[in-house]
């Protein structure tokens, strides 16, 4: 009862959540770089901007594999918060994903297939340390079930501190931050237009967004995973850390410039190696 | 169990009938026949097994005049390797071949066995029978159109088509002879037998290429098989047996050890793998066979085989961690290719890596996972081979470059590769299934490295088929009319593969109690749930979800009214999304290519390294192992 409750949840609030945050990025930014700022609820007034405009698009599957993009995130996520196998979860999150790429490269246009063949770069980056994460979360619990990591004595973060810290680097890819922002970027006029979402326009980007926001409260609660326990003060302190989480990688963002690719895969595997796989490691041999 | 003779004798009476026709067309019909009695012969011996209660059984102790016919048999196989050794030029090849042949015989003759089961009947061995007979039949089907359209295509070769479908044929018997063996020696026959006619098949175009790559695939399989008759005259002069399950079961380190060498060139793993990556200068048929129904997947079979023994000892170690490295180079050295034939080629190598990691480990639920991974592999596998084969007949080419936008052009052809390729690495078909189970199987069995190799490679390998399919989904128009050329025949065997992908997934519930479970409990003589089956409950909703998903957003975006705009290009669009105005004003075509990262995971870069790695891995630990035994 309690899992089919959060799952509904889950799909009904996790764009309002991720919205919510994407205002708060707007401003915190702003106010980084000396500026004012939106207003705090322009996500929703730019949503439905795009949903007022007329339907333009380039081909008649674009929007069919953005809404399949749309719910295959939602279904990754209700995986997540249905307490159900974290690695299927990934796992699905990753078939989402390319279903962004098709979308992106179906256009045949330069900027979008550019856009998509980074996006794809980007999945190969930061793919190992999720099934890593998965594997450690298994290690250091002992079970691949988020209702039964949730319900351990003690926060997983304390046996897999290295694990947090890659995910925080690899969370930069997935929430579009600088230095990682190679495939799109919340900001257009750049060298690759506008990316993946070149072709996205009204109503298909407005689905794209919402896609996004999915993904957002998906990454958020992954990293609540890692602090969540059997006591009730582990919900507070996780929602706490989800937000730090979120606040560090806006200063990331905002203090970094964008990467090659390269420098991408390299950094994003050695990361990976050094804090997953070292991690990882400590926690097989002390198993 | 008389049907087990005509099961193998019925595909070597079609090899020898078919180069003796000339007319193609009558020709075609004893192909289709004869692939159609392959099927329903082995689906009588399914049917006869299943009602004798599916119980392991053995057959033929008394057969000694089928030993002479082998031992003539192999004679004839060596002077034939002699012979065209002598042709071309490969002298140490004979080196190898008359050297193991002169080994088998004097062992058979020197250490006389007491009677014993040659052939035995148990789940593995009915799968392989199954695999090879359907998948292979179908393959044989496919190729009677294929063979038409190569040769009209390719003129420059001379057309042998009756020696090629012999082959193929002949191949089918092995491959039934091998899987069906219980006695080593018969099995080292069969197993010398698909690899002489795979050293035939790639050398079908008889080019310089060709002949090169066909001899190497021959001395390394000699290779292997070398190491086959050195673990049988070691089991006949230790052991006192040459039965496959006392050897495993006594867990000899020595011929366990040389077996799995064996195993290991024939499943072309690193440092072996350039074999089966030349082998695609044959005509596809062939190399759809080689790559799914028959002979890497031989190689697998014995080292599954030989897993009881292979577990928790230095040759499972050696194993494992030839497969999990083998797994990663492969599919990272399959990100530069541009040829589709040879993406295919890493990937099955990649992929063999895998359950060559698995049987390794040798535990049950490796096992599970590698039995599975085998039975998709060879479907997809299968399928894929024929869908690129019948787009090269159709563009004159395999480069994936030139399939962009293919879904406009043939559209039948992309969507049997698009089930293909995301039945090789999407969630929730049977490949990524099985990569989980065994990603939960190497943490279990305490194994980091495999994990670590695991969790890369598997990014890579996404990489790679990713790419692909982005390039075939492109809605993009060229000016260059393609015609589908694919003959009906094949189109029959690909829609079968393509429903059998489907419905494998589906079924995957079933396919794990009814055919894995039983082939568990016979090697290890216990089996319990791998997955639960609120799992794999789970995996057969997510599949349904997958298919319908997209199916309901099509219908769904259908009514949804949308205004058609150009693209956006840089310089204005000319209007039909190819042509953009340039800087001087002029119309310029628009190319889009993918990405191949070839410095970085260029077949120049990585494949001498892993070559040498894998060499001196594989040289230092089988030293360790027979000095250590010793």
């Amino acid at each position: 009862m309690m899992r089919v409750v959060s799952v509904i949840l889950y799909l009904l609030l996790a764009p309002f959540a991720g919205a919510l945050l994407d205002g708060f990025d707007r401003i915190i930014t702003a106010r980084m770089q000396g500026r004012k700022g939106p207003p705090f609820f322009q996500p929703f007034y730019d949503l439905s901007k795009l949903f007022s405009k007329q339907m333009i698009a380039v081909n008649g599957v674009q929007l069919l594999l953005i809404l399949s993009y749309l719910v295959f995130l939602a279904v990754a996520g209700s995986m997540l918060f249905a307490g159900a196998d974290i690695l299927m979860c990934l796992f699905l999150l990753s078939t989402a994903d390319m279903f962004l790429v098709m979308a992106a490269s179906s256009d045949s246009s330069p900027f979008a297939t550019m856009g998509a063949s980074r996006e794809m770069l980007q999945m190969m980056a930061y793919e190992p340390l999720t099934l890593l994460l998965a594997v450690g979360f298994y290690l250091a619990t002992g079970s691949f079930q988020v209702v039964d990591i949730i319900h351990m004595p003690l926060s997983s973060v304390l046996m897999m501190p290295g694990f947090l810290l890659g995910f925080m680097f690899i969370t930069a890819i997935k929430l579009r931050k600088s230095p990682f922002d190679l495939s799109t970027s919340h900001h257009a006029h750049q060298e690759m237009v506008k990316g993946l979402t070149t072709e996205m326009a009204g109503p298909i980007l407005a689905i794209m967004n919402i896609a996004e926001y999915y993904e957002i409260t998906l990454m958020l609660g992954i990293v609540a995973l890692f602090f969540l326990n059997q006591n009730w003060w582990s919900w507070p302190l996780a929602i706490v850390a989800c937000l730090f989480m979120y606040f560090l990688e806006i200063l990331w963002d905002n203090v970094s410039a964008r990467v090659k690719w390269r420098t991408l895969l390299d950094s994003c595997w050695v990361v990976t190696l050094l804090t997953g796989g070292l991690n990882f490691l400590i926690l097989m041999l002390i198993k | 169990m008389g049907i087990l003779p005509i099961l193998i004798g019925w595909p070597l009476l079609i090899a020898a009938i078919v180069p003796l026709i000339k007319q193609e067309r009558i020709r075609g019909y004893v192909v289709y026949a004869g692939a159609g009695g392959v099927m329903v012969l082995a689906a009588a011996l399914l049917g006869m097994w299943l009602t004798n209660g599916a119980q392991a059984m053995a057959f033929y102790q008394e057969t000694e005049w089928v030993n002479y016919l082998m031992i003539a048999g192999e004679l004839f196989l060596t002077g034939l390797i002699v012979y065209l050794s002598i042709k071309y030029r490969k002298y140490p090849v004979i080196l190898l071949s008359v050297g193991q042949t002169a080994l088998g015989i004097w062992t058979e003759f020197r250490f006389p066995m007491q009677p014993a089961c040659h052939m035995q009947i148990d789940s593995l061995s009915m799968l392989m029978c199954m695999i090879a007979a359907f998948i292979g039949g179908l393959i044989c089907i496919y190729a009677v159109g294929y063979m038409k359209a190569y040769h009209q295509h390719h003129k420059e070769f001379q057309d042998r088509s009756g020696f090629f479908f012999s082959m193929l044929f002949l191949f089918l018997a092995a491959m039934f002879g091998l899987v069906l063996s219980e006695n080593l020696i018969w099995m080292y026959f069969f197993w010398e037998v698909t690899s002489v006619i795979s050293f035939l098949l790639i050398g079908y175009t008889r080019t310089e290429e060709a002949v090169n790559n066909s001899f190497r695939a021959l001395w390394m399989n000699l290779v292997g098989g070398f190491g086959f008759a050195i673990a049988i005259a070691v089991a006949a002069a230790t052991l006192g047996t040459v039965q496959l399950e006392a050897v495993v079961q006594t867990g000899a380190v020595i011929p366990v050890a040389l077996l799995a060498l064996a195993g290991l060139t024939k499943s072309a793993q690193l440092p072996f793998s350039s074999w089966l990556l030349g082998a695609m200068v044959a005509p596809t048929p062939s190399s759809a066979l080689l790559h799914s129904a028959t002979m890497v997947k031989a190689g697998v079979f014995l080292l599954i085989r030989l897993s009881p023994a292979l577990a928790g000892t230095m040759t499972g170690q050696m194993v494992s961690l030839i497969g999990g490295f083998t797994f990663i180079a492969a599919s990272m050295m399959a990100i530069a290719q541009n040829d589709g034939k040879k993406v295919l080629a890493f990937s099955t190598v990649s992929n063999l890596g895998l359950i060559v990691a698995c049987a390794g480990i040798g535990a049950e639920e490796t096992i599970w996972a590698a039995v599975l991974l085998m039975i998709f592999h060879s479907v997809s596998k299968s399928m894929l081979f024929q869908a690129v084969g019948s787009v090269e007949n159709s563009l004159g080419s395999r480069d994936i470059e030139n399939m962009h936008g293919l879904i406009l052009r043939l559209p039948k052809l992309t969507y049997i590769m698009g089930i293909g390729i995301a039945g090789m690495y999407l969630a929730p078909f049977g490949m990524l299934i099985s990569k989980w189970v065994a990603l939960k199987a190497f943490v279990d069995a305490g194994n980091f490295l495999l994990v670590i190799f695991l969790a890369f490679g598997s990014a890579t390998t996404m990489f790679y088929w990713t790419k692909w399919l982005t390039k075939l989904v492109s809605m993009h128009r060229t000016k260059e009319e393609a015609r589908d050329v694919t003959h009906r025949d094949q189109y029959f065997s690909m829609f079968i593969h393509a429903g059998c992908v489907l419905l494998l997934c589906l079924l995957f519930p079933w396919l794990a109690t009814t055919v894995v479970n039983p082939i568990i409990l016979e090697l290890f003589g216990a089996s319990h749930e791998v997955l639960s089956m609120s799992i794999l409950t789970t995996m057969a909703i997510m599949l349904v979800s997958v298919l319908f998903v997209p199916a309901t957003m099509f219908l769904v975006t259908r009514w949804a009214h949308k205004e058609y705009v150009p693209i956006y290009m840089g310089g204005a669009n000319e209007g039909d999304n190819t042509y953009f105005v340039n800087s001087y004003g002029e119309p310029e075509h628009l190319y889009l290519t993918n990405w191949y990262l070839r410095f970085e995971f260029g077949m120049r870069r990585l494949m001498r390294p892993s070559v040498i790695l894998s060499s001196g891995i594989l040289i230092v630990m089988l030293c360790l192992i027979i000095g250590g035994a010793v």
